[in-house]
């Protein structure tokens, strides 16, 4: 009498099943359809008096830019943000999962400011979970009761802890600014012009970044979200007198036709089917 | 089985032909940066010949003279490098024999760079290597590159390799018409330090060459300053013991 393998009821989690056909498919010639990235530079550096964070706003699908100004800043807590590099999905799901399960324990422990390390813990198991199938590269910064903290968070669930970071498909122009005009103690303006120039750099050197810089600076019980802080891409050539319209609408011909005489009403009949 | 057989039966190079050309490059070099100023060419190097993940020499000039109005500097395999190097002083020796007062400037050995790269590379049989050509002749400054494939290009700073990533950013928002001597070293030094920190095949050994009306001038081999003493990388899990 044979019997089958005992049914293990699922458990939940990534199901790696399709992935060895996905992989037969891929070897045969035909392509992964392709997912919105957010090709990217984003940014993060440490202040005298906290944590300034900056990223480009282009989104990608392949060749073609679907988002001129997407936001990849995202909300952690009041004091940690997060900026996402990567499948624009992943990083968006990743993110709120992680922002929802900081307000969760917020409410568990007495409504004490969330630590950046929590978030960073939440964060790395998760991706380490799914072994770098979510991918999504994190840079995440924030200033809480010991102090500024900036991360940087690979989708295989490794982590960094540095006085500056970059991630993303620009990350080494940016870099190469960071590496020459970073040193200790920056005041909040040197911070927010060393970021914005990173930003620059990665948005007209890398094909993948572009549009407009979002910044975002975190300092001891104070956040400023600056979206759009520099838009170094505008839009050269419109009309700049706009568009209009003639005020008076000639009127050319007129004709009704009562519907009355083309369709039978019946009083009385059945009501519609619920 | 059958059908690999097949497959290489029909495919367009024949198998003895295979071991006579260059598939991958064995000792190579790193990054070669440079820029136009005032006065003619800088262009730097480091001196490290990594034999894939090992540093084997470090004595390696990458830096070379070409006759008079030229400087060749090159990135990518170091024998292909020295096989180019006879190629040209054949050329020099064949142009002097001409004894006719005229001699190769910048623009012509580029031209002849590229020629020779994009033949190679249609014979599948490739030099591997991404040069960078700079000279002045009669008070012209010229800069070019010619990449394995036979790529080439003219332009007031130049990379190859990694420094296509990290030096071409920093060149193109500093570089600007009429750098003096001092400000070209101090760009071209910051371009190889960030190098330095972020090129995992980078050395902390690099020669810097200039060219002007002159001549050439090929410094001696010197290191750059670094800087490690971030709080942050003596410090990283301050506050979050345990943490990394």
């Amino acid at each position: 009498m044979s019997q089958a393998a005992v049914e293990v009821p699922p458990k939940g989690g990534f199901s790696f099943d399709l992935c060895r056909r996905n992989d037969m498919l891929s070897k045969k010639g035909v392509p992964l359809p392709s997912f919105r990235k957010t090709g990217t530079t984003i940014v993060g550096l440490i202040f005298q008096d906290g944590v300034i964070l900056g990223a480009d706003t282009r989104a990608t699908e392949g060749p073609i830019v679907c988002d001129k100004n997407c936001e990849k800043i995202h909300y952690m807590a009041p004091n940690i943000y997060c900026c996402g590099a990567g499948t624009a999905a992943d990083t968006e799901a990743v993110t709120e999962m992680v922002n929802s399960q900081l307000q969760l324990h917020r409410y568990h422990t007495g409504g004490r400011e969330s630590r950046v390390v929590t978030a960073l813990t939440l964060l790395k198991s998760h991706l380490f979970n799914y072994q770098g199938h979510v991918q999504a590269a994190l840079v995440l910064g924030g200033v809480d009761v010991t102090g500024p903290h900036l991360h940087t968070i690979y989708p295989h669930g490794s982590t960094d802890s540095l006085p500056f970071a970059t991630m993303g498909s620009g990350s080494l122009a940016a870099m190469a600014v960071f590496e020459s005009k970073y040193h200790e103690g920056l005041t909040r303006e040197e911070g927010i012009n060393l970021v914005c120039e990173a930003i620059c750099s990665g948005i007209f050197n890398d094909l993948g970044s572009g549009s407009n810089v979002d910044i975002c600076v975190i300092t001891k019980g104070h956040k400023e979200y600056l979206r759009n802080h520099h838009m170094p891409n505008p839009r050269t050539y419109f009309h700049s007198q706009g568009f209009s319209f003639p005020k008076k609408i000639e009127v050319l011909f007129t004709k009704v036709t009562p519907l009355k005489e083309m369709v039978g009403v019946i009083e009385g009949g059945d009501a519609m089917e619920e | 089985m059958d059908s690999n057989q097949a497959a290489k039966q029909h495919s367009l190079v024949g198998s003895e032909a295979d071991s006579q050309r260059t598939l991958y490059p064995y000792v190579t070099g790193t990054s070669v940066v440079a820029l136009k100023y005032k006065d003619g060419i800088l262009m730097a190097a480091d001196m490290g010949g990594s034999y894939g993940s090992t540093l084997r020499y470090k004595s390696v000039e990458r830096l070379k003279a070409v006759g008079k109005h030229s400087l060749l500097g090159a990135s990518g395999e170091i024998s292909d490098f020295q096989e180019i190097l006879r190629y040209l002083d054949e050329l020099i020796l064949y142009d002097n024999m001409w004894d006719d007062g005229n001699s190769f400037g910048p623009k012509e050995v580029h031209s002849y760079l590229t020629r020779v790269m994009y033949n190679r590379r249609n014979k599948f049989d490739p030099l591997w290597n991404s040069l960078v050509l700079g000279g002045v002749k009669n008070g012209q400054k010229y800069l070019g590159m010619v990449s394995m494939i036979g790529v080439n290009f003219e332009d007031n700073h130049v990379a190859t390799g990694f420094g296509n990533h990290l030096a071409r950013p920093l060149l193109r928002d500093e570089w600007h018409e009429n750098l003096s001597f001092e400000d070209g070293v101090k760009l071209l030094e910051k371009c190889m330090r960030v190098l330095l920190y972020r090129d995992r095949s980078a050395i902390n050994k690099l020669q810097i060459a200039k060219i002007t009306e002159e001549g050439v001038t090929i410094s001696p081999p010197y290191a750059l300053k670094t800087f490690w003493g971030f709080s942050a990388f003596e410090n990283p899990t301050v506050g979050a013991e345990g943490s990394w």
